[in-house]
C-alpha cells in the first residue's frame, strides 16, 4: 500500500489524525497535512482507507503498490 | 448477518460515492447502482467558490476520485440520470429505467433558493454545481461590478474570491452581521470586518426590495432601505431546499428540512438517507440536518455500516471550515444562539485566536481563526460529549 497526499487540497480538517496517527499529521503552523509513512504496514490499511474516505478535501490516495 | 443484494445510491456526490466506498471497503460484493443527476464524475464542492471560481484549478482537478478507483468499486454507475420517483422496492429513472433494490440510500442534497423574480434575468447566478461555477467564472471574466446576496458561507466565499480577481463587489444580508447563523453576532463582526479590509462594500440589516434589469439583463438591485445599487452580475446565496420533490407518494418520510431519518440515518426499513438532504435525529443535538462537507463523508460511511446491518446511532460532532482571503475560519460543534463565548487563545487583532462556546458551563462549540493545531484538545472534548 502507497499513501499520496495533496497538501493543495487539504483543508486542515485534522479527520485523517484521528484515523490513523501513525500516518498522518499536521503542521504546526497551518494545520496542512504531513505524511509520516508513506508505505504503511498492511496493519494499518483499514485506518489509512477510513482517513481517506473521511477526509472532506480528497486530498488522500491510496494506491496498491 | 445482511442479506442485502441490491443497492441503489442516487446522488453522486460525496455523500452518494461515500457510501459506495464504504460499502466495498466492508466487503458487500452484491449489486452497486450510483445515480447522478449530473453527466460529470462524481466531484468535490467546496473549490467551487474558491479555487475553480479563481481560475487556481482546471475543472477536472475537483474530482472526487481518479477514474481507476472508481473503476475499484464495480459501481453500476449511471450520470446524467435522474430519479423521479419510488415504487415498492423499485426507483424509477426519468430514462424509464426501473431499477430493483433491497437497500436505498438517498444523497440528493440540496438545491439553492433565489431571489423572487430572477427567474431569466441574465448575469443573476448561484453556486451549487461544477457548471454553475464555471458559468460565474465565465461572468467574473467580463469584470462585472457584483452584487452578493447572502452573507453565509457561500457568499462570503464568493465575495472574497471576486474581490482577488479585482472585482468591485456589494455583499448585502438581512442580518446585521455576516455568517451570524454559523458563529454568532461577535464573530459575524469580525467577518464583516474582513471584507471591509479587503475593499468589499456592505449593506447589512437590509435585504433585497427588487433587481433592475434592461433588455434582459441585471442593471441593479433596490434594498429595501431605498438604496440603489448598480450592478451588472449577481450571486444569490440565500440557503438551499433538500432536493426530495422526487419522492413524492413514495411513503418515505419527508419534511420541509428533508428526508427524515432515525437515528441510525434510517427513513424506512432498509432506506437511508446520507450528506445534505438527510434530517435525522441526533442522540445529543436533536433532530438535525447539517450542510457540511465533512457530514456527507461521515454520514456515508455510518449508512453503508448500518445499510451492512452494525445498528449503530450516527451522533458525529458537526464540522466546518470557510476559507476566505487569507484567513482560515473552522468550527467544531453545534453553538446556539445564546451560548457564552470566550476568547481563549490568541486574540482578533493578532489576526489568530481560538474561542469557545459555552451553555450552563458545557463546552458547545470551537471556532479557530487562523489557529489549526490548538483546537485539537477541544475537539476531543466535543467529541466526549456527542458520545454521549
Amino acid at each position: 500500500m502507497r499513501v499520496e497526499i495533496d497538501q493543495d487540497k487539504c483543508c486542515g480538517a485534522g479527520s485523517c489524525v484521528l484515523s490513523a496517527p501513525e500516518v498522518f499529521d499536521q503542521r504546526e503552523s497551518d494545520g496542512i497535512v504531513v505524511l509520516l509513512d508513506e508505505r504503511p504496514g498492511d496493519e494499518l490499511r483499514e485506518a489509512v482507507e477510513e482517513a481517506a474516505e473521511r477526509c472532506p478535501a480528497a486530498a488522500i490516495t491510496v494506491l496498491e503498490q | 448477518m445482511t442479506t442485502v443484494r441490491k443497492i441503489v445510491v442516487v446522488g453522486a456526490s460525496a455523500a452518494g460515492l461515500g457510501t459506495a466506498e464504504a460499502l466495498r471497503r466492508r466487503g458487500y460484493d452484491g449489486e452497486l447502482t450510483l445515480v447522478g443527476a449530473e453527466a460529470h464524475l462524481p466531484y468535490d464542492r467546496p473549490p467551487l467558490s474558491k479555487q475553480v471560481l479563481a481560475g487556481a484549478w482546471e475543472p477536472e482537478r475537483v474530482r472526487l476520485r481518479p477514474e481507476e478507483k472508481l473503476a475499484d468499486l464495480r459501481l453500476d454507475l449511471r450520470l446524467a440520470t435522474r430519479a423521479t420517483g419510488v415504487s415498492g422496492r423499485q426507483v424509477l429513472l426519468d430514462g424509464g429505467d426501473r431499477l430493483d433494490f433491497d437497500g436505498l440510500v438517498i444523497a440528493t442534497g440540496v438545491v439553492p433558493r433565489t431571489l423572487p423574480g430572477v427567474e431569466g434575468v441574465g448575469g443573476v447566478h448561484v453556486l451549487r454545481t461544477l457548471d454553475d461555477a464555471l458559468s460565474l467564472r465565465v461572468e467574473l471574466l467580463a469584470g462585472p461590478r457584483l452584487v452578493v446576496v447572502g452573507a453565509g458561507l457561500i457568499g462570503c466565499e464568493v465575495a472574497a474570491t471576486a474581490r482577488k480577481l479585482g472585482l468591485d463587489v456589494t455583499l448585502i444580508d438581512p442580518l446585521p452581521v455576516p455568517m451570524t447563523r454559523q458563529l454568532g453576532p461577535r464573530l459575524g463582526e469580525l467577518v464583516a470586518n474582513l471584507h471591509a479590509e479587503n475593499g468589499v462594500r456592505q449593506h447589512f440589516g437590509v435585504g433585497v426590495d427588487s433587481v433592475r434589469s434592461a433588455a434582459g439583463r441585471i442593471t441593479g438591485v433596490v434594498l429595501t432601505d431605498g438604496t440603489e445599487i448598480e450592478a451588472d452580475a449577481m450571486l444569490v446565496g440565500i440557503g438551499a431546499t433538500a432536493v426530495t420533490d422526487w419522492l413524492d407518494g413514495s411513503g418515505i418520510p419527508v419534511d420541509p428540512q428533508g428526508v427524515r431519518c432515525d437515528a441510525y440515518c434510517s427513513a424506512a426499513p432498509g432506506v437511508y438517507a446520507a450528506g445534505d438532504v438527510a434530517s435525522w435525529e441526533h442522540p445529543v443535538l436533536g433532530r438535525i440536518r447539517l450542510e457540511h462537507r465533512t457530514n456527507a463523508s461521515e454520514q456515508a460511511m455510518a449508512v453503508a455500516m448500518n445499510l451492512l446491518g452494525a445498528q449503530q446511532e450516527f451522533r458525529p460532532l458537526p464540522y466546518f471550515w470557510s476559507d476566505q482571503y487569507d484567513t482560515k475560519i473552522q468550527m467544531f460543534g453545534w453553538p446556539l444562539p445564546g451560548d457564552e463565548l470566550e476568547i481563549v487563545e490568541g486574540a482578533p487583532a493578532e489576526g489568530s485566536f481560538i474561542a469557545a462556546y459555552r451553555r450552563d458551563g458545557q463546552l458547545t462549540g470551537v471556532l479557530g481563526w487562523n489557529s489549526v493545531r490548538g483546537l485539537r484538545p477541544y475537539r476531543q472534548e466535543l467529541m466526549k460529549v456527542m458520545a454521549g
